[in-house]
């Protein structure tokens, strides 16, 4: 959070109608997952039964806490109908993450093999799906030795709940005795505990952080035209006192240092952008649809978040260790993304479009080329012809304005 | 200013004679030079003649949108053509434009409000589809009846503000039949020439994205692909003459294919 408050400010409060039901239908809903049907399914499943078996995460601690077993099972059938829902849906979880496994690791879809993606993110990518896998694993097999006992009818396991999934594990587990089982059921429960409450302190590390930033994310997201990009306000005062030399400029605090135009590194971007970056999921949608890298040049979306991301660790971890002043001599653009990468930029909004929880890489490739070109002056050649062009004869080609009608002749 | 039979007027021309026209036509530095994009300029003047529509073009006192310059990188360069055609257009108190560039589209609807520029502004798909649905112009069994017709979205009219349907709209007309490529409406591939790429060589990679978009194009095997954008209709009519098909696959405007089937 510290992080991301390092950007520039931006206030967006707006239409708060609209930002509700875009959240709602993006984060909630998962409207954007549709484009991509097999893993819109299954990633529903996961985002389901991580939801739902949260709720009898709490009936777990409360038991842990008091000692109790089962202590909402005073609700009867429906208490059955719940835990058989939650067996179901925890079988499905799984399933859904060896799939998932199998797609990453097996079939090697080519999103999840760009450059961009490093050992890390793919480690990254393996360890939560496994994890989850365990997790999921151990919630049956805690049900299951835990069913076995109530049948059996040992001390403290009262008969409550209905077991569809993990009565399958019966057959595996009835040669144990109920010390046996009741050591797996404790192990079970512990590990699953445990094992929850680590994953909750990794997520903000990873590239799992989505499943938490995706609701802000999107309730903060841009809702005007994709084609409209936003308006430089420092740029609009300095043109209109050149333009009428009457015109009175707005009050500045005269103590403010100026602004930089565009972005140089991290902390030039807006908290919005960089918040964008630690939504980033690597799923890699972006980069699949981008003109220019299907056809082979630099530009990755994807890589512009994760360097975003990078570089922004990379600057609070300065701030811890050297405090807030510190300078590295690093930058967003050069030392992680290289000028052939924006210039390779349509500015097509395929990205945009792609984006599951809508993040914008194309305004982070906007305010790197604006700062290459309005600081550092320094646009690809042919850039700069146009803009010659176009500031000597109000055209990006060699015209003169008189022959502006001559398309009217024959 | 002789356009055939009938005279297009300036609007200083229209404003020396204490005239206001309906709509400003925008035309757009590739309509005015680019000679390809000139006869789309040419059938579009047409129509809106032969609609009856009362309309004027800046003529000399028009300039680059500021669009490229926007893309670029370059908020100076953009801002001042912003501000200079803001001028012009406010002097002439002009609330209704339409174009046949949908960056011009784009920067005159989207970014000159918060330089004080407030218009109207269509692209001339929406214009056609009004102008058909009106029954202002109608065409019959044209040049297009029966043939097969993909089109390609330009980014700035799709995506960038959400105008799929008016094109299409416009080729039912035809009578023909619209056939849709893999990638199209909100999954369209650009054709290239967005983000000022237009006014460069493209960086270093295994192909040219307009060779990549004319390709599943031409896997629709049309009879002719639609554009809306004078920038695409570059782009895509040269990726098709790369495959040498240009003799058998046009590639036209949707403003030429009305115009042609209207037999202006």
């Amino acid at each position: 959070m510290r992080n991301i408050n390092l950007g520039r400010e931006k206030v967006i409060n707006d239409r708060k109608n609209e930002r509700w039901q875009t959240m709602a239908r993006v984060a909630m809903g998962q409207s954007k997952m549709g484009a991509r049907p097999v893993a819109a399914f299954f990633h529903f499943l996961i985002y389901v039964g991580f939801i739902i078996i949260n709720i009898e995460v709490l009936e777990i601690m409360i038991d842990g806490v008091f000692g109790t077993h089962r202590v909402l099972s005073f609700m009867g059938g429906f208490y059955d109908f719940l835990i058989g829902s939650f067996e179901y849906l925890a079988i499905g979880v799984l399933a859904a993450c060896v799939i998932f496994l199998i797609r990453r690791n097996v079939i090697r879809l080519k999103r999840f093999h760009m450059a961009e993606m490093t050992s890390w993110p793919k480690s990254d990518a393996n360890l939560i799906l496994i994890t989850e896998i365990f997790l999921m694993t151990a919630f049956l097999l805690m049900n299951a030795s835990d069913a076995l006992l109530q049948s059996r009818e040992a001390a403290h396991y009262v008969k409550a709940g209905a077991f569809p999934v993990s009565s399958g594990l019966f057959g595996m587990l009835s040669s144990y005795s109920n010390e046996a089982l009741i050591m797996i059921e404790r192990g079970c429960w512990w590990f699953h505990i445990i094992g929850i409450i680590a994953f909750l302190n990794y997520v903000p590390y990873s590239k799992h952080f989505h499943i938490l930033l995706a609701f802000p994310n999107t309730w903060y997201s841009n809702l005007n035209p994709k084609g409209q990009f936003n308006n430089m306000e420092s740029v609009t005062n300095e043109v209109k006192l050149m333009m009428d030399p009457a015109a009175v400029p707005p009050p500045t605090d005269s103590n403010a240092l100026p602004q930089r135009f565009g972005a140089k590194d991290v902390k030039d971007l807006n908290w919005k952008q960089l918040m964008d970056a630690y939504s980033c999921t690597e799923c890699g949608r972006c980069t699949s649809v981008c003109p220019a890298n299907i056809t082979g040049k630099l530009l990755s979306p994807r890589k512009i978040m994760m360097d975003t991301r990078d570089r922004l660790e990379e600057v609070g971890k300065n701030i811890d260790v050297h405090g807030s002043d510190y300078e590295d001599g690093k930058s967003l653009i050069n030392d992680y993304i290289k000028e052939e990468e924006i210039w390779a930029c349509t500015s097509c909004n395929a990205c945009v479009e792609a984006c599951p929880v809508l993040i914008d890489p194309l305004s982070i490739i906007m305010d790197l080329r604006r700062f290459k070109v309005m600081e550092e002056s320094a646009a690809p050649a042919e850039l700069n012809g146009m803009f010659t062009k176009m500031e000597n004869n109000g055209a990006p080609w060699q015209f003169s304005p008189a022959d502006r009608m001559n398309w009217n002749e024959n | 200013m002789i356009m055939e039979d009938f005279k297009v007027n300036t609007m200083a021309d229209m404003m020396a004679r204490g005239e206001k026209p309906e709509i400003l036509f925008w035309v757009g530095c590739a309509g005015s030079f680019d000679d390809r994009a000139k006869k789309v300029t040419k059938a579009l003047a047409k129509i809106l003649h032969h609609a009856g529509i009362k309309f004027a073009v800046l003529g000399t006192e028009e300039s680059c949108t500021g669009d490229p310059a926007k893309r670029a990188g370059n908020e100076f360069l953009f801002q001042m053509s912003a501000m200079n055609n803001i001028m012009v257009l406010n002097g002439y108190e002009v609330t209704k434009i339409v174009t046949g560039c949908p960056h011009c589209f784009n920067t005159l609807k989207n970014e000159y409000p918060e330089l004080g520029g407030n218009y109207e502004v269509v692209h001339h798909s929406q214009l056609l589809q009004e102008f058909l649905d009106a029954g202002k112009i109608s065409v019959e069994g044209g040049a297009y009846k029966g043939k097969k017709i993909t089109f390609h979205d330009p980014c700035y009219l799709g995506r960038a503000n959400k105008v799929y349907e008016a094109p299409r709209q416009v080729i039912m007309r035809l009578d023909s039949l619209m056939t849709e490529m893999k990638r199209s409406k909100a999954n369209g591939l650009c054709c290239g020439a967005g983000g000022a790429q237009m006014f460069k060589e493209p960086e270093k990679g295994n192909k040219d994205i307009n060779m990549e978009r004319a390709e599943e194009a031409l896997a629709t095997s049309p009879d002719a692909i639609a554009v809306a954008c004078p920038f695409c209709m570059t782009m895509i009519s040269d990726g098709v003459k790369l495959h040498e098909k240009e003799d058998t696959v046009k590639v036209k405007d949707i403003a030429e294919m009305i115009a042609e089937a209207m037999d202006l």
